[in-house]
């Protein structure tokens, strides 16, 4: 960022570490509860992979923007209007099929976003998505293979794959919206505008849709927004308590 | 004096896999020392994003480079990814001594490049999936009994870097070293 960061583009990469992080902690909550002793190792690993791009985001967003915020600082002592997170990734964990659909579309997201962000004239912004989206490829595929599986399964498994389908839509729109960060920082060469993902992680989805003899779901009368702009869904404000109380409850602790 | 201790460094064994060394693992990028600051400088590279060894390894450098009357100067270093395709070729044979299969080439048409979409076999599913690009385009042998029969039963195993095999033959599960 150097000379050019602005505060705006620091709120930019800020709303992408948070999806991480937050997405992460949601992630982690299947810990022993995955129907599968491998589902949970795999849903910590993918969790996992999430903090540590989130936290190569904040420490350099920390680094720069004048704060001279740590990693912490920054997923530890910010309120929840703070964060600027979707709600796609706040929203408690369902059943194992909600989960698989969530994951589908947002690591379909996150494989455009980080392509792209491998192109970025910021050269750390370059480094860290071109890390990421390596890993992002094996989220992606984690979560095609159990929704065609599931999809095109028992009775039982494919409604639950159709109703997971149905919950998750009204929360895609907000993946690719613009926002006045997201256009700030494109035009300044750093990001990649939200709206330019959005034909390429629908094609991905759909595919896996197909694949997975799934119908597309009908059109929400009701989209999920405002995450950008720090306004949250209900179980957002739970979620940072559990997440927040140890390091506030003892600050500075450390291991 | 000076040979020592980079050689030391060399070969701090990596903290979750110690049948090999941090060089071998390809997540060593460079090692410098300064005679005259008395320090060593070493900069590291983390195989994930999230590998949660990289506080251990850092520790590691720093105890060796005291042992040695040296203080160590470790910095991370995320570009160039590291690639699985870093990994050396004794680190592999020690890998699959020790029973994890070492990562197939992670070049074009593997987990980093570009090439097309792979055929992925299901379990008992038997047709391919159009849609899945890193599964199953490199099948390693059985570190056990060398069966190239062998299939996967998770993409995500013990740690962040491994997947979880099983063999068809043997019927041991394994782990392996997936292709980054």
């Amino acid at each position: 960022m150097s000379e050019t960061t602005t505060a705006i583009q620091a709120a930019y990469l800020l709303g992408l570490g948070d999806d991480a992080l937050i997405y992460s902690h949601r992630l982690g909550s299947w810990l022993t509860w995955a129907p599968l002793l491998e589902e949970d190792m795999a849903l910590a690993n993918i969790s996992l992979d999430l903090i540590g791009q989130a936290r190569a985001i904040y420490t350099y967003v920390g680094a720069n923007d004048g704060t001279g915020r740590s990693e912490d600082d920054i997923a530890y002592w910010r309120d929840e209007r703070e964060f600027r997170n979707v709600h796609l990734v706040e929203q408690p964990r369902g059943d194992f099929g909600q989960e698989m659909a969530r994951m589908l579309w947002f690591s379909a997201y996150q494989r455009e976003l980080y392509a792209g962000l491998a192109g970025s004239g910021d050269a750390q912004v370059r480094a860290i998505a071109a890390k990421a989206v390596k890993e992002v490829r094996y989220h992606l595929d984690h979560a095609s293979q159990w929704v065609v599986r599931l999809g095109d399964g028992t009775p039982e498994s494919r409604d639950r794959m159709v109703a997971a389908f149905t919950w998750v839509a009204p929360y895609i729109a907000e993946l690719f919206q613009d926002d006045a960060a997201s256009v700030a920082a494109a035009e300044a060469g750093v990001g990649v505008l939200p709206s330019s993902l959005r034909a390429a992680a629908e094609a991905t989805v759909a595919a896996v849709l197909a694949e997975a003899t799934l119908e597309q779901p009908a059109v929400s009368r009701w989209h999920a927004r405002g995450g950008r702009d720090g306004l949250h869904s209900e179980p957002m404000g739970y979620l940072i308590a559990e997440m927040q109380h140890l390091p506030r409850s003892h600050p500075g602790a450390a291991w | 004096m000076a040979t020592d201790v980079l050689a030391a460094v060399r070969a701090i064994p990596d903290p979750e896999i110690p049948v090999i060394t941090i060089e071998g693992l390809g997540i060593l990028r460079s090692l410098t020392l300064d005679d005259a600051a008395g320090e060593v400088h070493v900069v590291i590279t983390p195989t994930y994003s999230g590998c949660p060894a990289m506080r251990a390894i850092e520790d590691s450098i720093a105890r060796v480079c005291r042992a040695h009357g040296l203080s160590a100067r470790v910095t991370t270093q995320l570009s160039p990814a590291w690639t699985t395709d870093w990994i050396d070729e004794d680190s592999r044979e020690a890998l699959r001594r020790f029973g994890i299969a070492p990562p197939g080439p992670a070049g074009p048409g593997g987990a980093t490049g570009s090439g097309g979409p792979v055929p992925v076999t299901l379990g008992t599913r038997p047709t391919g999936s159009p849609v899945a690009e890193v599964t199953d385009r490199h099948t390693p042998a059985c570190p056990r009994c060398g069966s190239e029969r062998t299939s996967v039963l998770s993409q995500f195993g013990s740690t962040a870097c491994k997947a979880l095999r099983r063999c068809d033959d043997c019927g041991d599960p394994f782990d392996e070293f997936k292709a980054l």
